[in-house]
């Protein structure tokens, strides 16, 4: 047992390393939310007229609501970019040095999923850091409260772009994880407009929404910054979650090679 | 020997008996076909442990394709694989525990030291930092790169980049040792060391090695040499056997046939 939680820590050691040694990656992570919550939820400030729902209990503004639908947007994107460094690895070799290890291929692809996600944890608390200084604030209880949320959210997107990466052949898709992947999962989710609001101006979209598993975690996130467990979300997400690793396991188990070669 | 692999697996002993050789690097009735292109077409060759075993064929001889399998990057067709006495299909983790890997691609880590990469490489087979600091420093003294230990693997040139890959993949104390074209992309001289460290290796610490290369210089008279073309075992003997009369580049030549162009120079 040793052994795996040796290389556990060592895989989640080197993401962190990675990580740091890419400062220009943690500065965009930061920058593409916060051009969101200055700009963007600026102008829609007044454009969009926001009830009262719950976990909410007084009138809030449009940066305030957009807040957690960022924080699932920072996930996503360190989700997608760690398929693509998966990508980049699988090209480079290095990815074959985890494919030849004598430990279990789950075990050592779970140790990555909670590497991204540990990365993912961190970028998402200095983002909400820089919206507090903007004047956007939770109740103190929420920032310990959604950590476990986080944890999840990015353990369910790390596992998406784990099964992604697994069927990209080369770095220039990522362009095409883009256009099909993370931009509909952003834009038909809660992140930026409460699901009432698209229900009002389709159904079919709504029934889209809903079922998208980005805003079951946006939703999860979203109550737990208030302190409160949202079930049904916490229910979607972590189905969601056993769902992706299972493809992702799946999507490198070396049978495949039979249909395509590794090289 | 040979016709007996072609008879197939109905042909080979009952799976277990001649995994009871101790020891033994065996492959026996090895296909591999992505879709309708057939890339080994039943290969089976055996070798002796403490033997430096060279695997010569040109490019696109299905050199790359036996490595994915014997490394279980890829599966498929059931075969025979024995790695170190090892079964490979019914025990593959046990097995890639007694194997040490230097691929073709270059898989080191650029933006760690020598000594975190190989750190690094330990604790994906389980071996703590603290038990693998002695294991990194002998490796490293044995392929001469003690003294480059916390330098970035960035700095390195190609040969010390290798030398750093092939260290690394002895730090578990593997049986076998499994190279695919070690030597691609360096010069003259790199190329040469890297081959006499690895021939001492096999000498001074009986590893089998296994050596893919399309380079008949990087092969001593006395090495085992498997030639593989177009996924087929075109001979299995001593490289001084295979040579004859003349060297072993010709005989090389003369059996895959004139079509595989030049074979000296590192190419990639």
């Amino acid at each position: 047992m040793t052994a795996y939680l040796t290389a556990m820590q060592a895989i989640i050691w080197r993401e962190g390393l990675r990580f740091v040694h890419q400062r220009e990656r943690f500065v965009a992570a930061l920058v593409r939310p916060l051009v969101w919550l200055v700009v963007f939820a600026a102008g829609f400030r007044a454009a969009l007229g926001l009830s009262i729902i719950p976990p909410y209990q007084t009138y809030i503004t449009y940066e305030t609501y957009i807040v957690p639908g960022l924080c699932g947007m920072v996930i996503l994107f360190n989700g997608m970019q760690s398929s693509l460094s998966l990508v980049y690895d699988r090209e480079m070799g290095s990815m074959r040095l985890l494919l030849t290890s004598p430990l279990p291929r789950w075990w050592l692809l779970v140790s990555k999923l909670l590497g991204s996600s540990a990365i993912s944890v961190v970028q998402v608390y200095v983002f909400l850091g820089l919206a507090a200084v903007f004047g956007v604030t939770m109740p103190p209880v929420g920032y310990i409260a959604v950590l476990p949320a986080l944890i999840l959210a990015g353990l369910m997107l790390g596992g998406l772009g784990l099964f992604l990466s697994s069927w990209i052949r080369q770095l220039e898709n990522f362009a095409g994880v883009m256009n099909f992947v993370i931009f509909p999962m952003f834009f038909l989710s809660s992140a930026l407009y409460p699901l009432w609001k698209m229900a009002e101006s389709s159904h079919a979209l709504f029934l889209i929404c809903s079922v998208n598993p980005f805003t079951q975690a946006v939703e999860l996130i979203r109550f737990a910054l208030y302190g409160e467990f949202n079930a049904p979300a916490f229910g979607w997400t972590a189905l969601a979650t056993l769902v992706f690793v299972g493809l992702a396991i799946w999507g490198y188990d070396p049978s495949r090679g039979k249909k395509r070669s590794l090289a | 020997m040979h016709a007996l692999w072609k008879q197939g697996c109905a042909a080979c002993p009952p799976r277990g008996a001649w995994l009871n050789v101790a020891g033994v690097f065996s492959v026996r009735g090895l296909s591999h076909s992505y879709g309708a292109r057939l890339a080994l077409d039943d290969v089976g060759f055996d070798v002796e442990p403490g033997q430096f075993c060279a695997l010569l064929g040109p490019n696109g001889a299905g050199k790359s394709t036996l490595f994915s399998r014997l490394t279980r990057l890829i599966t498929g067709t059931p075969a025979q694989i024995a790695i170190a006495g090892v079964d490979l299909e019914t025990n593959p983790r046990k097995a890639l525990a007694r194997m040490g890997i230097v691929f073709q691609q270059p898989t080191l880590d650029l933006d760690l030291t020598v000594f975190q990469n190989l750190t690094y490489f330990a604790a994906l087979h389980g071996i703590s930092a603290r038990d693998a600091r002695p294991r990194i420093t002998a490796a490293l003294e044995r392929l001469d790169m003690a003294e480059r230990a916390h330098e970035k693997a960035r700095a390195l040139n190609g040969g010390h980049r290798r030398r750093t890959e092939i260290a690394r993949a002895l730090l578990h104390h593997p049986q076998v040792l499994l190279l695919d074209e070690a030597t691609v992309g360096l010069d003259a001289a790199a190329r040469e060391q890297i081959t006499a460290h690895v021939h001492a290796l096999c000498a001074d610490e009986g590893l089998t090695v296994l050596w893919a290369t399309h380079l008949t210089d990087e092969i001593a008279p006395d090495d085992q040499v498997v030639i593989l073309h177009r996924g087929r075992v075109l001979a299995d003997a001593k490289a001084r056997d295979i040579a004859g009369a003349g060297d072993l580049k010709t005989a090389f030549l003369a059996l895959t046939g004139a079509e595989t162009g030049p074979t000296s120079g590192g190419t990639p």
